[in-house]
């Protein structure tokens, strides 16, 4: 559990999420990172290359800061780390799934909130924009890859997403481990306590 | 003496045959085809291994290639105008082409150089010189683009030059025509008296900027190659000299009347020693000094007025003479250091000298006479060998990794190929047509990479497709990686490549800048956002800030010109994406356009000489609205009361 709560502090050090756009043009591929705190790019002006590219289809602009989510979310993650660790101590499996679950919903309005802003990116165009082709939206995937005209969008978790996931699996194990060692415990009662199951509480 | 200059004499008659034979030739060159086009095939998208640098010759350029692919990479501008990249046109690169003569848009580019660290070329720049206006020109190869260039002084054809020492200590320039030291208005046919040759050592301070150190005043001969001692004779620099009867008209003839002329061996640690002792006289001149900053892209030209010169007479020790048969053109040292390569240009034979056989012979003091307070060597106590060739015309000589020699020969038209120290000759291609220069990558430096060999042909004729009286020269790749040297490739070059330099792809494109960061731009002119766009107007000169990111300029309608005004067009390319430069030009400019690289600040002057509107636009198709990449321009009289204005989108 100690663990769980401890892995979303990568959180501040690797993004969530990365967009990869590929096109002939980009042989090598223009990335985009999404952290709990910023957008990122491959180089600091990543973004406004990709600003540059979106804008001919009419895409908002990419700005962090105009993204409240941005300033918010360090601390939702900072308390959830802070309680993470009291549930830790706390040493109740109620406590650890309670935890988990609050997780589960956290990153489930993460997800949703990320789709929120994508589907405004991709569908909000600009009525000026020079390239308009009927019908199309430029709505990258949530997950899995699309083509959007000439750019291959590939989204997927990056390190961030992984420990996010690891966090919550880290809660949920915790929560099952306890179970176990409850029975064990009720074991104890008419048996000797091996080394093993010392070992394993510990 | 007699009979040695009549078998010169029939060889060359017997040369002029060969060569004259050689425009009927059918012969392709190539052996095996198929496999020849294999070892040249670099499939798309894949990088050549080695970098070329060509001189431009007539052109004033330096032309880059891939090898073996022998695929033109880039022309860089050194030291002719270029409206491809507003080289000379644009403001900011004006000044590298300002000399103590004035604007100058042209020159000769002969020889590139790499700069070398520990006698192995390091990639981090390129020399070459300016022959006529006599300058040196240094390319940094991070972004290669000309960044320096130095005139020098008291010189007259700036030939045994850029060469340079084994870290680039110094970077050389002798004079190829002597002049009157300092200039005066003298009677030419009072050369010997009044003429004199300068050898130059330019320096370069950490920073990498180029400064003339001291010259060395010599005789008034043709001082016409040069290369520096590695290894064991680092500490020296050798050059050749010919008309040493210092004749002054009709030098076919008469500056070829010497059995031998010198190698002349400069101790440039020597020449140290003297000048901290305080030795060097100033002599009073004046030539300029023009650099290039990355950070401001702009060039500033510096004007010294005075040059530290060493005198032979008062400086002993400092210089020698190596009596070398028979108007050497080439002097080409080993990779071990031991070995100095005289290419009598005007003989069959070649003459290679020994350092340490020179060393013995400077300490036993055996001189065969001195001249102007410089000691003549004994030829037989120099010489370690002769390569007996059967070629005529030797020019110059490259090496491979193996201890061998290659060298070409002008008028037997071919390659020789020879064994440092056994003077053997091993194998021998012929050369589609009249080669002059060759290049091994790395084969004048300590570490030849070896590999191929680029031969460097003047005459043309009828390799390729005709393309009226004028035609580009031609150059070939040969494989020299086994026994025999195997034709690969014909290609064409830019001007007339007098020499060329080869350097390991991987040392240099690691260090490639792909743009220049906007936030380091110090442009006195630069604007880093839309926003500061803007049109100020102080007296008849206007600046218009601009900026351009795709796919429009900010401001892109402009009213309030008045005929007779000074524009100034300062373009920043806000673009900071690889490869996405921007161009502007103006309708009715005496102008080239600028070619604006991501980052960069240039500006295009222009003096409106009509009322009217005047569309500019984008030159360098940058993206899908490339062709909507334009503007306007409102030129009013010259008692217009049209007020100042700029916007865009609106």
């Amino acid at each position: 559990m100690l663990l769980a709560a401890l892995a979303l502090l990568l959180l501040f050090v690797f993004p969530l999420w990365s967009i990869t756009l590929t096109a002939p043009q980009y042989p090598h591929g223009v990335s985009m990172y999404i952290w709990i705190n910023q957008i990122t790019g491959d180089t600091e002006f990543t973004l406004q290359n990709i600003n540059i590219l979106n804008h001919y289809v009419g895409m908002k602009y990419i700005e962090p800061d105009s993204i409240p989510e941005l300033t918010y979310f360090p601390y939702i993650v900072g308390a959830m780390t802070g309680l993470g660790l009291i549930a830790s101590f706390a040493r109740s499996r109620k406590v650890y799934l309670a935890w988990g679950i609050v997780l589960v919903i956290l990153g489930g309005l993460g997800i949703y909130d990320f789709y929120l802003w994508e589907y405004d990116y991709g569908h909000n165009l600009s009525p000026t924009a020079p390239i308009k082709v009927p019908g199309m939206a430029y709505q990258p995937p949530l997950l899995g890859s699309k083509m959007l005209l000439n750019f291959k969008a590939d989204s997927y978790p990056h390190w961030g997403g992984l420990f996010l996931a690891l966090s919550i699996f880290g809660s949920f194990w915790a929560f099952l481990k306890g179970k176990k060692k409850n029975k064990a415990a009720r074991s104890e009662a008419f048996r000797t306590t091996t080394t093993e199951n010392h070992l394993q509480a510990s | 003496m007699k009979p040695r200059l009549l078998t010169s004499c029939l060889l060359f008659v017997v040369g002029l045959f060969i060569y004259s034979g050689c425009g009927n030739a059918t012969n392709q060159g190539a052996l095996n085809t198929s496999s020849a086009a294999e070892k040249v095939y670099v499939a798309p998208g894949e990088h050549d291994e080695f970098y070329a640098f060509l001189s431009g010759g007539f052109s004033g350029q330096l032309s880059v290639y891939g090898l073996p692919s022998a695929r033109l990479l880039k022309i860089i501008p050194v030291f002719a105008v270029d409206g491809e990249k507003g080289y000379g046109f644009n403001e900011e690169t004006k000044p590298m082409l300002n000399s103590s003569y004035g604007f100058i848009p042209w020159d000769d580019a002969h020889h590139p150089e790499l700069s070398q660290t520990n006698g192995v070329p390091d990639g981090r720049y390129v020399f070459i010189n300016g022959n006529n206006t006599p300058r040196v020109a240094k390319i940094d190869l991070s972004v290669f683009e000309t960044t320096e260039i130095i005139e020098i002084p008291n010189s007259g054809g700036n030939h045994s030059s850029p060469f340079t020492t084994e870290n680039s200590e110094y970077v050389v320039a002798g004079t190829r025509f002597s002049v009157p030291i300092p200039q005066e208005d003298v009677a030419i046919d009072s050369y010997k008296d009044n003429f004199k040759g300068a050898l130059t050592f330019i320096g370069l301070d950490d920073e990498g900027h180029m400064d003339i150190n001291f010259q060395v005043l010599v005789p008034g001969y043709d001082y016409d190659l040069a290369h520096s001692g590695k290894g064991k004779s680092h500490g020296w620099m050798f050059f050749t000299t010919y008309n040493t009867e210092e004749s002054h008209t009709l030098k076919e003839v008469n500056a070829s009347q010497n059995d031998k002329d010198f190698i002349a061996a400069v101790n440039w640690k020597k020449a140290e020693e003297y000048l901290a002792e305080g030795k060097a006289k100033d002599f009073p001149t004046s030539y300029l000094i023009n650099r290039y900053d990355e950070t401001t892209h702009t060039a500033t030209s510096i004007t010294r007025n005075s040059v530290k010169v060493l005198i032979p007479e008062e400086c002993p020790g400092l210089i020698y003479y190596l009596p070398t048969p028979k108007s050497p053109h080439g002097v080409d040292v080993d990779p071990t250091g031991e070995y100095i390569v005289g290419n009598g240009k005007l003989s069959a034979d070649l003459t290679v000298h020994s350092f340490d056989k020179m060393i013995a012979a400077i300490e036993n003091e055996s001189f065969e006479g001195e001249v102007d307070g410089i000691p003549i060597l004994k030829f037989e106590d120099v010489v370690a060998g002769t390569v007996a060739s059967g070629g005529l015309g030797p020019l110059h000589t490259e090496f491979d990794a193996e201890g061998n020699a290659y060298t070409t020969f002008f008028i037997s038209s071919e390659v020789v190929k020879w064994k440092v120290g056994t003077w053997e000759v091993l194998d021998r291609a012929p050369c589609y047509y009249s080669v002059g220069h060759l290049m091994i990558p790395g084969g004048d430096s300590r570490q030849p990479w070896g590999k191929y060999l680029v031969a460097m042909n003047k005459i043309t004729k009828d390799r390729y497709l005709p393309t009226g009286p004028e035609m580009n020269h031609s150059a070939q790749l040969f494989d020299i990686s086994g026994d025999k040297m195997e034709l690969l490739l014909d290609f064409p070059t830019v001007g007339e490549p007098h020499y060329a330099q080869g350097i390991a792809a991987d040392v240099v494109k690691a260090n490639s800048k792909k743009i220049y960061p906007i936030n380091e731009n110090e442009h006195p002119h630069v604007i880093r956002q839309e926003a500061d766009a803007r049109v100020v107007r102080e007296g008849d000169v206007v600046r218009i800030y601009m900026t351009s990111i795709r796919s429009h300029f900010t401001p892109d309608n402009i009213e309030g010109i008045k005929v007779g005004d000074k524009v100034y067009i300062h373009l920043t390319n806000l673009e900071q994406d690889w490869d996405t430069p921007h161009g502007v030009s103006v309708l009715g400019a005496n102008n080239a356009e600028l070619l604006v690289m991501p980052g960069q600040t240039e500006t295009l002057y222009w003096e409106p000489t009509k009322p009217g509107v005047y569309p500019f636009y984008c030159t360098d198709f940058c993206s899908a609205l490339h062709q909507e990449m334009q503007g306007y321009i409102r030129v009013s009289g010259r008692g217009s009361n049209v007020e100042l204005s700029w916007s865009v989108g609106e």
